[in-house]
């Protein structure tokens, strides 16, 4: 019935644009699907076989896309098939795709196509494309309704012929201490319209260290409003215009969809095509990117988001399942699996057809294939288990992917993370440690670094895999006294396979994209990198000290009632020190940095004294950092905590440098400082400021006090007048108060007699 | 029969809900273009219609009206063979009679055959007892015994079985286009001046019923229950409005608070199993057990197609089916609530979102179908008189025969 609503809708969609006589929008719908994510992010497994055809809770992945286009009233799709295309074709030549009424299946081949700019050059170079139509990747599963962002697309293109794309996001909250989705992909900035929905701005790999994104001012100025988002998620269906492929022919340095054409579109306003977003609600759609997700959306579909693309209800291509309760929650079983009594088999998990449990084996949120033999007391958690796998008694697997084929002896145990590709073996009492990857195939020794390379050389990795198949069907024993006596003892004792090592990032980076979850140790780790960030912001702010003790003592001190005070100034402090920091960086001018600094006084209702007092210590610390960085002098906006950590754990610093280095900058600056200067008071405001940073968060600069000082009035920054008065201040101190002054106590007495003798 | 293939896979695709309607018409072009042999015209029609209608059930095994009227069809298909023979028969034994020439030979074959009419009216109008559903006889057992007499008149007899059957299954076709209709007309039997209906949900055969009541003149107020998480109850308060009825909308959760006050709850069903139980939209059972507490007349309306053969607790039928969790909650909203990625990758959060409620039958007052009122223990006469016990599980005997 609802399938039929859409229909019915998207007749009537169609039927209204045909009335519109200049409107080419009158052919059915067409969609292309890339069937190659042009990544390698699921090696070693996309070796062997094409990423679309990953089972994803037994069916292959590009089944819940085709299933999704034709529930969506896609009339005509076009396949581009690339790394192992003969695979993909193949498959979809004997599956029901290719004999639906309604919906036609056409696949498009190339080889030598390595991005998927190339593939869609290649496809308008086909001419194919007559209207609008929906490009999706082959591995996003999707229940959502087109029709409502496919009227809004053609109703925008009507009234703008430059809104050339429609992309449907999804709101999804990423998580703030590993800063990425619960897809397992990057934080995602966008900058949308909120009223025409438009995409201003696209960034997911933004720098988190620094903790800042930068956004053109001239999008502040050219729209009234901006809706800045970091919880959306972007769903990697795109509604096109025919313009778009044209587009990626004109540009062909286009590669990526989102690097290159996304960001490429945004920043180009010569011609100003323009992005439109469409935000989904109670629909699914999510793209399969890397094992996280893969893991993400497998128990998404478990737990039925996106339904009816669920295992007991029967789309193209999967087996009817049967759901069977399990304490509150449902398992999917098929009903011809051989399950011993004693064995545990827990909530959401699905099990495959022909699938044999041994007694007292416990499985829990899993997936397991077609024709698996599972032995006794074996536990499975979290896994991925695909087609004709064995597992004899006593294995652990947790939290891994396991592939078709894989033997698994006795008491061998996965790691959390591992992933298995086909037919491997792995010996007895073996353990395979967290996050590897192990495959036949040995890891190509030239490494890509380039990530726009894919897959292997599709040809000649299927060869090759063809010949250890080969090998692999002859006993065993050949086998291992054939392959390399290196990797052998790699698995155990009749393991077959090899351990690739990892290098793409490192074992850093494994984690995040791996199918288990995050370790807890390092969700500690993180959230407490993140609070320490946290509280050296904070202590920077408050008593401009970066040194835990101080910070502590000066909180101690605080009384309750000013606290509030406290923090404003302390803020204050801070915006300007950054404000200062970043005139540096970019070379403001300095009218610009007076402007700015005003602005931040007002809007902290703060004197000229504490803008001075700020200002000087923003320069200060210039001063200081100045020589530990690097010799043009750059600076890192918010230096990460260890070389904050460093520059205050080692001060030495050649005293005349320091003293070079700040005479440099004041001079630089003085025409800043001294707009800020306008009577007596804000001058001994600098002098009690300096004298605190000397004695707490900038010791290196006591020694040079006096001379600095010196220097400052040289500069006509601070007058005689009120460095005497700060000395007839400090006459009745404590001794230690007096430090500077004795220091200094030189030049006062010059100063003194200097002004006598002008009396 | 390729066209017929397609045609089915066709229908398969176009729904994931298919009507009871469309599986009735699917089924008369499958009779209509099924090629008839000489012998077995009607074993052969079954077998026809049987490897469709498994592949229908199995489409959608949810949805178990399809499966009812793949054995209403059945059914017809053995009752129109049946009639021909007894014609047939009849016919010969006439001519017998007429020709009054007491030949020997005749006599014999027509008590033979008489005997063979009456084995084959036993085994295809006696109600399903233990003995029909255990033995596991050839699917048309008696049909081809009977069949075998009379060769000349054969191609003639089989056109004449394929157009009676596809007649039947026209009738049962309008009988389902009009069996709102036919609930509807007793509504006024049922609804009385100033009485209180509660229903949950939206149903069209209910709506219809409201209606005619209200046409009538009857006047009577409603209370309706949204019908959460589908909400279809504000769609039926909509319309219940705009045809001048006083309505109430209410949250499910009020039902029992408000079912003091109510006259009689009148609600639709998804099906209504062969033991009289029902099922219903979720939320159901509720309703059903408020009513029981208040002694306040529980009546389901539901046409004859909803009425299955099968238990509940048959391991056919698939009693329930879970929804997307996101009829309850937004995703976005709850998204971090689901992040896998953390913790020990096993969600926290569950959602379950089924469609269906079984009310047992002991809490149903009355059915109302377009046949008349029936009590729930009445439901096994109803159902032999629909279905033939050969026909009660359509997928084992096929897998079998293949």
């Amino acid at each position: 019935m609802g399938a039929q609503k859409k229909r019915a809708a998207a007749a009537a969609a169609a039927a209204r644009v045909s009335e519109d006589p200049d409107d080419l929008a009158r052919q059915p719908l067409q969609a292309i699907l890339l069937a190659d994510s042009f990544t390698t992010k699921f090696r070693p497994i996309t070796l062997e076989r094409p990423k679309v055809l990953l089972p994803l809770v037994n069916v292959p992945m590009i089944n819940y896309t085709l299933a999704w286009l034709e529930a969506a009233g896609v009339a005509e799709v076009f396949v581009f098939c690339c790394a192992h295309s003969k695979q993909v074709i193949d498959y979809l030549e004997n599956s029901e795709w290719f004999s639906q009424p309604n919906f036609t299946v056409k696949t498009i081949e190339s080889h030598n196509i390595i991005s998927a700019g190339d593939a869609l050059r290649l496809i308008y170079e086909q001419n194919v494309i007559h209207g609008d139509f929906v490009l999706i990747s082959g591995d996003t599963v999707s229940n959502m309704s087109l029709t409502q962002a496919l009227q809004e697309h053609k109703e925008r293109k009507k009234k703008d012929n430059n809104a050339v794309m429609t992309m449907i996001i999804k709101k999804s909250k990423p998580s703030p201490i590993t800063r990425q989705s619960r897809l397992g992909t990057d934080e995602l900035f966008m900058a949308i319209d909120p009223n025409t929905k438009q995409l201003l701005y696209y960034e997911d790999k933004a720098d988190h260290s620094k903790g800042t994104i930068c956004l053109d001012k001239m999008l502040l100025a050219e729209n009234p409003s901006i809706s800045l988002h970091n919880d959306k998620q972007d769903c990697y269906i795109d509604i096109c215009s025919p313009e778009v492929l044209s587009l990626f022919t004109d540009n062909f340095d286009y590669q990526h969809l989102r690097r290159h054409f996304v960001k490429g579109l945004l920043l180009d306003d010569i011609m100003g095509y323009k992005i439109f977003t469409h935000e989904i609600h109670s629909s699914y759609a999510a793209r399969i990117d890397n094992y996280r997700s893969y893991d993400i959306v497998s128990k998404d579909i478990i737990q039925r988001w996106t339904y009816p693309y669920v295992p007991d209800v029967k789309f193209c291509g999967n087996r009817a399942t049967k759901l069977e309760r399990r304490g509150i929650c449902f398992t999917a079983f098929n009903s011809e699996i051989e399950q011993s009594r004693s064995a545990q088999v827990g909530s959401f998990t699905v099990i495959g057809y022909g699938t044999k449990i041994g007694s007292n084996s416990k499985i829990s949120d899993s997936v397991i294939g077609e024709g698996c033999t599972i032995g006794s007391n074996v536990l499975i958690e979290g896994s991925y288990i695909w087609d004709n796998v064995i597992i004899e008694d006593g294995c652990e697997l947790r939290h891994v992917i396991v592939c078709d084929g894989v033997i698994m002896k006795a008491g061998a145990v996965l790691k959390p993370g591992v992933v298995l590709s086909f037919k491997v073996v792995i010996g007895e009492r073996f353990v395979v440690p967290a996050y590897s990857k192990v495959s036949l195939l040995q890891q190509p020794t030239v490494h890509d670094s380039d990530e726009e390379l894919e897959y292997a050389d599709n040809s000649s990795g299927t060869v090759e895999f063809s010949s250890i198949q080969g090998t692999a069907d002859q006993s065993n024993g050949e086998m291992t006294s054939e392959s390399s006596e290196a990797h052998k003892p790699k698995l155990g004792t009749g393991g077959v396979g090899y351990i690739w090592s990892i290098c793409e990032g490192g074992q850093e980076e494994e984690w995040r994209h791996s199918v288990a979850p995050i370790p807890e140790d390092k969700l500690t780790e993180l959230s407490e990198a993140m609070d320490d960030d946290q509280e050296l912001v904070t202590q920077d702010r408050t008593a401009l000290s970066t040194s835990g003790e101080l910070i502590s003592d000066s909180n101690a001190s605080e009384g309750d009632d000013n606290e509030d005070s406290k923090d404003d100034s302390v803020y204050f402090e801070k915006e300007v020190e950054a404000t200062f920091l970043r005139a540096v960086e970019e070379n403001v001018k300095v009218d610009h940095v007076i402007l700015e600094v005003n602005s931040l006084r007002l809007s902290y209702n703060m004197t000229s004294a504490d803008c001075a007092g700020a200002v000087f210590y923003s320069m200060m610390k210039l001063a200081i950092k100045t020589p530990h960085s690097s010799a043009i002098g750059l600076l890192t906006l918010y230096p990460s905590p260890f070389s904050m950590v460093a520059s205050n754990a080692y001060p030495i610093y050649l005293s005349g440098e320091l003293q070079q280095n700040t005479a440099n900058i004041i001079t630089t600056w003085q025409k800043l400082l001294k707009s800020y200067l306008l009577e007596i008071d804000e001058e001994i405001e600098i002098i009690l400021k300096f004298e605190e940073m000397c004695l707490e968060s900038a010791k290196e600069f006591s020694p040079l006090f006096a001379r600095i000082l010196h220097i400052l009035y040289d500069k006509d920054i601070l007058q005689e007048d009120a460095i005497l008065r700060w000395a007839d201040e400090k006459e009745g101190a404590d001794e230690s108060d007096k430090v500077f002054v004795r220091q200094s106590e030189k030049f006062i007495q010059w100063l003194r007699e200097a002004s006598e003798e002008e009396d | 029969m390729p066209d017929t293939q397609a045609l089915v896979m066709t229908f398969l695709t176009s729904l994931k809900n298919a009507t009871a309607r469309q599986t009735a018409e699917l089924l008369r072009s499958v009779i209509s273009q099924q090629r008839v042999p000489y012998t077995n015209q009607a074993g052969a029609l079954i077998d026809a219609v049987k490897a469709v209608g498994e592949q229908l059930i199995a489409a959608n095994p949810v949805e178990l009206a399809v499966g009812n009227i793949v054995r209403r069809v059945l059914h017809i298909i053995r009752e129109e063979d049946l009639s021909l023979t007894t014609a047939a028969i009849g016919e010969l034994n006439l001519s017998a009679v007429s020709d009054d020439e007491n030949d020997d030979d005749r006599d014999g074959n027509t008590t033979l055959s008489a005997a063979a009419v009456a084995a084959a009216a036993r085994s295809t109008l006696r109600p399903p007892s233990l003995q029909t559903l255990l033995e596991d006889t050839p699917v048309s057992a008696a049909v081809p015994q009977t069949s075998s007499s009379g060769a000349a008149d054969k191609s003639s007899r089989s056109r004449k079985l394929k157009h009676d059957v596809i007649e039947a299954v026209n009738e049962l076709i309008q009988d389902i286009v009009t069996c709102h209709e036919q609930i509807a007309e007793q509504a006024v039997e049922h609804i009385h001046q100033n009485e209180v209906i509660l229903t949950l949900g939206s149903s069209r055969t209910v709506s219809e019923f409201l209606f005619a009541a209200k046409e009538k003149k009857r006047s009577f107020r409603v209370f309706v229950a949204e019908g959460a998480p589908r909400y279809q109850g504000h769609l039926l308060a909509k319309e219940l409005v705009a045809r001048g009825l006083q309505t109430t909308l209410i949250t499910d959760s009020a039902v029992f608070a408000m079912i003091s006050r109510v006259n009689m709850v009148i609600v639709g069903a998804h099906a209504v199993m062969a033991n009289g139980g029902v099922i219903a939209p979720v939320g159901m059972n509720l309703v059903a057990l408020a009513a029981q507490k208040h002694a306040v007349p529980f009546v389901v309306l539901a046409g004859s197609h909803k009425l299955c053969p099968l238990y509940p607790h048959n391991p056919e039928v698939l009693l329930n089916e879970l929804r997307s969790p996101s009829e309850l909650l937004d995703f976005g909203e709850f998204s971090d609530c689901m992040d896998f990625g953390s913790g020990s990758g096993s969600p926290l959060l569950h959602v379950v979102n089924p469609a269906f409620d079984y009310v047992p039958p002991k809490l149903v007052s009355l059915f109302i179908t377009d046949a008349g009122g029936h009590n729930p223990s009445y439901m096994y006469r109803l159902i032999a008189d629909y279905y033939s016990a050969d026909d009660l599980v359509v997928q084992r005997r096929a897998i079998a025969g293949n």
